[in-house]
């Protein structure tokens, strides 16, 4: 039983991503373009070098991260949306914080930027957590709105804080600041790959061990499968809702901190939420919410969308291919229930066949 | 579009004749052929403005080399997230690609940051002044006197005496279109007030219907926009407001956005200040394979040199020849518009 529910749940994930990637070859048939040559030059565009692995690996940081934060939510039953506005105030707090205690001992530059980053996100999130515990409000609606919000507040920070006049990006944070190394530049041929990844992947177990052997995330989990249960059995749920969201945003807003102190190095004004805090939702998705599935799930996310600039480098099919790819790849992680319930229904009825041939005898 | 992706090129065009001149900049490692690339800021290369105008410019260099594009041709990298732009820059450096626009401001520290690891291949940035590295040429444009021009284009047209400008996001480069604009309008009539509202954005079309619808009902009959992607969102606000009956008109910018303005019935495209980014990056790929690259300098175009201008798509004809007489006076050193 153990086996076939383990199997059962690498099986989903790992038939998504095949039908994905057939759809995404179907369509490049269709459309002309060769689907062999395609996917090779994205897997040697995102693994096939020390520079583009270091790529990959970099742009999992905040994957990862953005994931987790969504991760813990859900867990604890609540879609938390808000993990772009949540990354993003955690980048906003990262460089504030390096460019203006600039003067202190590297060591406490890098973790103070990073926990002010990481705070900042997790200040976020604990609104929408708070409204949420206290008075009801849909989590849904109080995180998009405060994307929003961050979004347009830090625009505004930058513009009238942050930039030099009528430029629209931060100055770039101290190089002593700086996640990313001459070291590790140097080993993979100058990518931004950065220390962010071993705290990243630090965080992930972290994450683990808390969910499963801890007493607050077993509560948070609790909370998630039956909130009356829990409440019942003596979970002070509302606290219980209130750390779950804080704690994802902290993860999300350190994710921020990170891409904006290893791979920025500033802040700039942006057109819009980035696509790394809704992407992350996916890679928990894919990942089926477990801490160390996501770390694959990123690397795969990750590989995708670094690999998939090369598409175009190499032939004439446009990069957006890659982006069906990982939408359909979602579209069958979201269709498994079907698959499920199909498998499902057909096992209890062959298990009622079963029964009554053995009420029969 | 639908052709072989086998990248086997056959282009024999010896670009290489000319190989003395400044010899720092060494360009394409074998064989006398220049590659060259760009990678956009944001938009795709269809984004009926900036990046398209740029990849319009490097197709027309590439087609005229015989060139193909793909490897050791031309070619382009679309950017989702500014996270794209450093690999984006990286991965055409690997394939060789001999010279890398860098299409708007927002690319700077990338290409300062790559220009900087590999001094052997030749940077542009566009709208932006990347100092101190030998092998990066920066461009800018002198889009005030174009904008200038726009400005006198819309006063002369305005019936309402009101006029309105939407920019995409505020900074440095969208404020010279705003001052330019507003200088021009001055000129032909300062009594013409001039609404200036910015949507924050460059690729966000209904904030520019937003604005721009506003604008239309608040009386202001010629609209001007600065706003990339966004701007598409102000000419359906114009061409909703002609199809209600009201004689309304935009200013389209970077390119000749007549094709945009054109409805069932009309046109709203009024004229557009066209900043050719396309002819600036033909004009570099070129100096390029000449090994003439202007690396650590800064290229500026103007009026004079058709860098900048003013289009006619559906100006009267006395508003066109008032256009035409600033036009002169701006190229003759009468008038100096100032970019703030």
């Amino acid at each position: 039983m153990l086996y076939s529910r383990a199997t059962k749940a690498l099986a989903i994930p790992l038939i998504s991503i095949i039908a994905g990637f057939i759809i995404g070859a179907i369509l490049m048939l269709v459309f002309g373009y060769d689907p062999i040559q395609n996917y090779q030059n994205l897997l040697i565009g995102s693994l096939g070098d020390v520079y583009s692995l270091g790529e990959t690996l970099r742009n999992m940081i905040p994957l990862m991260l953005t994931a987790l934060g969504f991760a813990v939510s859900s867990k604890a039953g609540f879609f938390n949306i808000g993990g772009p506005g949540q990354y993003l105030m955690g980048w906003f707090g990262a460089i504030v914080f390096a460019l203006n205690f600039a003067n202190l001992p590297t060591w406490l530059l890098i973790t103070g930027s990073l926990l002010s980053g990481a705070l900042l996100g997790g200040i976020w999130s604990f609104i929408a957590g708070f409204l949420r515990a206290y008075f009801g409000t849909s989590e849904v609606i109080t995180t998009i709105m405060l994307n929003y919000i961050a979004l347009y507040f830090i625009n505004f920070a930058i513009k009238n804080w942050l930039a030099s006049k009528g430029s629209d990006s931060s100055p770039n944070i101290a190089r002593r600041a700086s996640l990313n190394t001459d070291f590790l530049q140097k080993i993979t041929n100058n990518s931004t790959f950065n220390w962010g990844f071993f705290i990243a992947i630090m965080t992930v177990f972290v994450i683990w061990v808390y969910f499963n052997k801890t007493r607050s995330g077993f509560e948070v989990r609790s909370v998630g499968l039956n909130e009356a249960a829990s409440r019942y059995a003596g979970v002070n749920v509302k606290r219980t809702i209130i750390i779950a969201m804080l704690l994802s945003g902290l993860l999300a807003g350190l994710g921020g901190a990170i891409d904006g102190m290893g791979n920025f190095q500033n802040i700039s004004v942006s057109n819009s939420l980035p696509n790394v805090g809704f992407n992350g939702m996916a890679v928990a998705l894919l990942a089926a919410e477990n801490p160390i599935g996501i770390i694959f799930a990123a690397l795969l996310f990750s590989a995708l969308q670094i690999g998939g600039l090369s598409i175009s480098v190499y032939s004439n099919t446009p990069s957006e291919i890659v982006d069906i790819v990982i939408a359909s790849i979602i579209f069958f992680v979201g269709i498994k229930y079907i698959f499920e319930a199909a498998l499902a229904k057909n096992w209890l009825k062959r298990m009622h066949k079963k029964m009554d041939r053995g009420a029969d005898k | 579009m639908k052709k072989k992706i086998a990248a086997v090129l056959v282009a024999t065009l010896m670009v290489g004749t000319i190989l003395v001149g400044c010899g720092s900049n060494s360009t394409a490692s074998k064989g006398t052929k220049h590659s060259a690339a760009l990678v956009t800021d944001g938009g795709g290369i269809d984004d009926k403005s900036f990046n398209q105008s740029a990849w319009e410019g490097l197709e027309k260099w590439g087609k005229s080399q015989g060139l193909k594009k793909g490897i050791n041709g031309y070619n382009y990298t679309q950017s989702s997230d500014d996270a794209d732009f450093l690999p984006n820059i990286n991965k055409l450096i690997k394939a060789k690609y001999a010279t890398i626009f860098g299409i708007g401001y927002k690319l700077d520290n990338a290409i300062s940051s790559a220009a900087k690891e590999n001094p052997k291949t030749n940077f542009a940035i566009i709208d932006s002044v990347v100092k101190g590295r030998k092998n990066v040429a920066s461009v800018t444009f002198k889009t005030e006197q174009s904008s200038f021009l726009a400005g006198v284009a819309a006063a002369e047209t305005t019936k309402t005496g009101r006029v309105g400008f939407v920019g995409g996001i505020q900074s440095d480069i969208i404020k010279t279109f705003e001052a330019g604009f507003k200088q021009g309008v001055k000129a032909v009539n300062p009594k013409i007030k001039v609404d200036v509202k910015y949507a924050g954005s460059f690729t966000k079309a209904d904030v520019g219907q937003s604005l721009a619808t506003a604008m239309y009902n608040n009386n202001e009959d010629v609209v001007f926009h600065a706003a990339g992607g966004t701007g598409a969102g102000v000419f359906t606000a114009a061409k909703n407001a002609a199809k209600n009956g009201k004689k309304v008109w935009v200013v389209g910018v970077d390119q000749d956005q007549k094709e945009d303005g054109a409805y069932k019935g009309g046109n709203v495209t009024l004229a557009s200040a066209v900043k050719k980014v396309g002819t600036a990056v033909e004009d570099l790929s070129k100096q390029a394979a000449k090994d003439k690259f202007p690396g650590g300098k800064t290229v500026t175009y103007d009026l004079k040199d058709n860098g900048v201008g003013i289009v006619n798509d559906n100006m009267s004809a006395s508003a066109w020849k008032t256009v035409q007489q600033y036009e002169k006076k701006i190229e003759n050193g009468e008038i100096t518009v100032s970019p703030k």
